[in-house]
């Protein structure tokens, strides 16, 4: 075990990519110099401007060279600064990588990943906190994965890297300076592979990256009053696994779906219809939504504040569907 | 040319006839730019396209039937009757494949060119897109990362004077693409696009400098696409030409003036028409994918 950041657990994967594959190549802005967070510092030092390509604000062409790199036989990790700047490079994520697979009867591949980060609570103001997962969730061919720790956020990466489809790693700038003890050596995520992150019994929460250290601690302050928690940590949200939280019903009788992105269309949506579909019989109560108001994120801070959702929101929501 | 040329005509047909589906975009009058620059090409320099992409696929080399057979829907189609004709892609004779969104695949071409650098090679890529391309935001974006990596890739515009329905002086005041990428200071020519061998000497001169490591290169092709935009469109925004001033522009004809005393023109003509009649009927034999194979192709 080694004590690293979400951040660093990045930077170190990347590293480890780069140096067991010289068809891994990282591209975007300013990524020679690590970045605004540092997520990929060292790596021009280690692998020279050829692998790690800093680009101009260019974001569509970025993910186009980035695809057309890919079908020639690289493994090009690109980044966007932030999820609201991945409106520009759309075109490309949409219409290009994630129909590249179907569109050619299966002849071309787009081994590519994005990396890029969302969420509020830093004064960021509207265009640079976003929650935007769900629009990526909407297309058929992409992957997703929104990792909630260190240890997944290298796993996850480490598996989008060696996954021969487009994938989309969304990762939380809240959860980017967390230490948490990783795992040494490659680690590897499987997509597709939820993660029980704390057991119980008497409701389940479904919650995505930054909501998942809220929904530990709202799991924490039920417990004292009875409400055993359990809450699951989908990791990706294409594919879903959606067997580990009807399991996860099928003992508790009641879910709660939580993320930052703003309730209406989001992901949580996704997975209430999945689960209604899939294990009505076993909902003792309907299945209810955390997220955010349906507003875009406020600047002023007591407001940003109160927009953000978190334990206490998924707290009341537990206590809603218990009837306690 | 007269491969293009005869399958065109015959999908123009099989499109009125409905045995051929969906936008169909022709590229009649065109034939020179796509033969004189996938001509000049080796299988592993790739070429993106654009939406009207059926001449450059088959001058790649890709299979006629098989590009049939993909605008028929067929399973035997190339791409498994999943594309259709803006998406023929046909990965063994380097055709990455077209696009339906104009300027999409700009990039895609400059990232083939950068994997090759990478990877040692001395392939080439190459892009083809219409001067209506060139107004979209991607088209600068790509110009300018693939002058400021200097990377083996050639632009080839296809400049018919017609973005879709609108002629280019009411979208641009810039009346030449190769003078829009100017600032880059980029190597760029325009040419008689309906003369094959002036594109063809032009490309191969952009050729030979990729492979020895210079781009980008940019070829602009003045040429006249003699349909509408689509099959079906009544091309009511313009005049259509007279037949002599087609005859004098026509790159077919033009060729075959040059090469009359020595060529077996007729000969050529002939096998084309018969390999497109060829084709159709295997396209025609070939059954519809089934049902489960798109579930199946979502993911690698």
């Amino acid at each position: 075990m080694t004590e690293l950041t979400y951040l660093g657990a990045i930077t170190r994967t990347l590293a480890e990519a780069m140096r067991d594959d010289p068809d891994v190549v990282v591209v975007g802005e300013d990524v020679a110099e690590g970045g605004p967070w540092g997520a990929t510092a060292g790596l021009a030092e280690e692998f020279g401007a050829e692998r790690v390509l800093n680009t101009p604000i260019s974001e569509a062409a970025i993910c186009g060279v980035a695809i057309g790199a890919a079908q020639s036989g690289l493994r090009p990790v690109v980044e966007i600064m932030f999820i609201d700047f991945v409106t520009l490079a759309l075109d490309q994520l949409v219409n290009q990588a994630a129909k590249a697979h179907f569109m050619s009867g299966g002849q071309l591949t787009a081994p590519l990943v994005l990396r890029t980060q969302g969420g509020a609570g830093q004064r960021g103001g509207a265009q640079h906190s976003q929650s935007l997962e769900a629009w990526l969730t909407h297309v058929p061919g992409l992957k997703v994965a929104a990792p909630s720790n260190a240890a997944d956020a290298a796993g996850l990466l480490r598996t989008a890297i060696e996954d021969p489809n487009p994938v989309v790693v969304v990762e939380s700038k809240a959860l980017y300076f967390r230490r948490e003890d990783v795992p040494d050596g490659p680690l590897r995520v499987p997509l597709g592979r939820a993660s029980v992150v704390r057991a119980g019994r008497d409701a389940t929460v479904v919650a995505v990256s930054t909501l998942v250290p809220e929904a530990l601690a709202a799991a924490e302050e039920l417990a004292s009053d009875g409400i055993e928690v359990e809450v699951i940590d989908p990791r990706t949200l294409v594919p879903l696994d959606l067997d580990t939280i009807a399991a996860s019903l099928a003992r508790t009788h009641r879910l709660v779906v939580a993320h930052e992105a703003v309730r209406q269309g989001g992901f949580g949506a996704e997975i209430a219809a999945q689960v209604q579909e899939a294990c009505f019989d076993e909902l003792d109560a309907p299945v209810l939504r955390v997220g955010a108001p349906f507003t875009p994120v406020p600047f002023s801070p007591p407001l940003e504040d109160a927009y953000l959702p978190g334990r206490a929101a998924i707290a009341a929501a537990v206590r809603e569907a218990c009837g306690r | 040319m007269w491969r293009i040329r005869a399958f065109e005509e015959r999908v123009a047909e099989l499109t009125r006839a409905s045995e051929v589906h969906g936008l169909v975009h022709l590229s009649i009058g065109q034939e020179a730019v796509a033969a004189g620059v996938c001509g000049a090409l080796r299988d592993d320099d790739v070429v993106y396209s654009n939406h009207r992409a059926h001449g450059h696929a088959l001058a790649k080399g890709a299979p006629m039937a098989g590009v049939m057979a993909e605008l028929m829907g067929r399973d035997g189609g190339l791409c498994r009757g999943l594309g259709g004709s803006m998406h023929i892609v046909d990965v063994e004779h380097g055709f990455f494949g077209a696009t339906g969104v104009v300027g999409g695949n700009v990039p895609l071409a400059l990232g083939s060119a950068l994997a090759a650098r990478r990877r040692g090679t001395d392939a080439v890529a190459v892009v083809f897109f219409g001067d209506g391309a060139v107004q979209a935001g991607i088209f600068n974006e790509s110009v300018n990362l693939a002058a400021l990596w200097r990377l083996p890739v050639i632009l080839v515009c296809e400049n018919n004077g017609f973005a879709e329905f609108t002629p280019r002086s009411a979208h641009t005041p810039v009346e030449r693409v190769s003078d829009v990428v100017a600032p880059y200071r980029i190597e760029r020519r325009t040419v008689d696009g309906n003369d094959a061998l002036e594109v063809r000497a032009e490309l191969a001169a952009f050729r030979d400098a990729g492979r020895a490591g210079g781009g980008p290169f940019l070829l602009e092709c003045l040429t006249h696409r003699l349909r509408g935009h689509y099959e079906g469109d009544p091309a009511n925004y313009r005049q259509a030409l007279a037949a002599d001033e087609w005859q004098a522009l026509d790159p077919i004809l033009r060729l075959q003036r040059l090469l009359d005393d020595t060529a077996p023109v007729a000969v050529i003509e002939a096998e084309a028409r018969a390999e497109v009649a060829r084709a159709v009927t295997a396209a025609s034999e070939s059954p519809y994918p089934p049902p489960e194979l798109a579930g199946e192709l979502v993911y690698a």
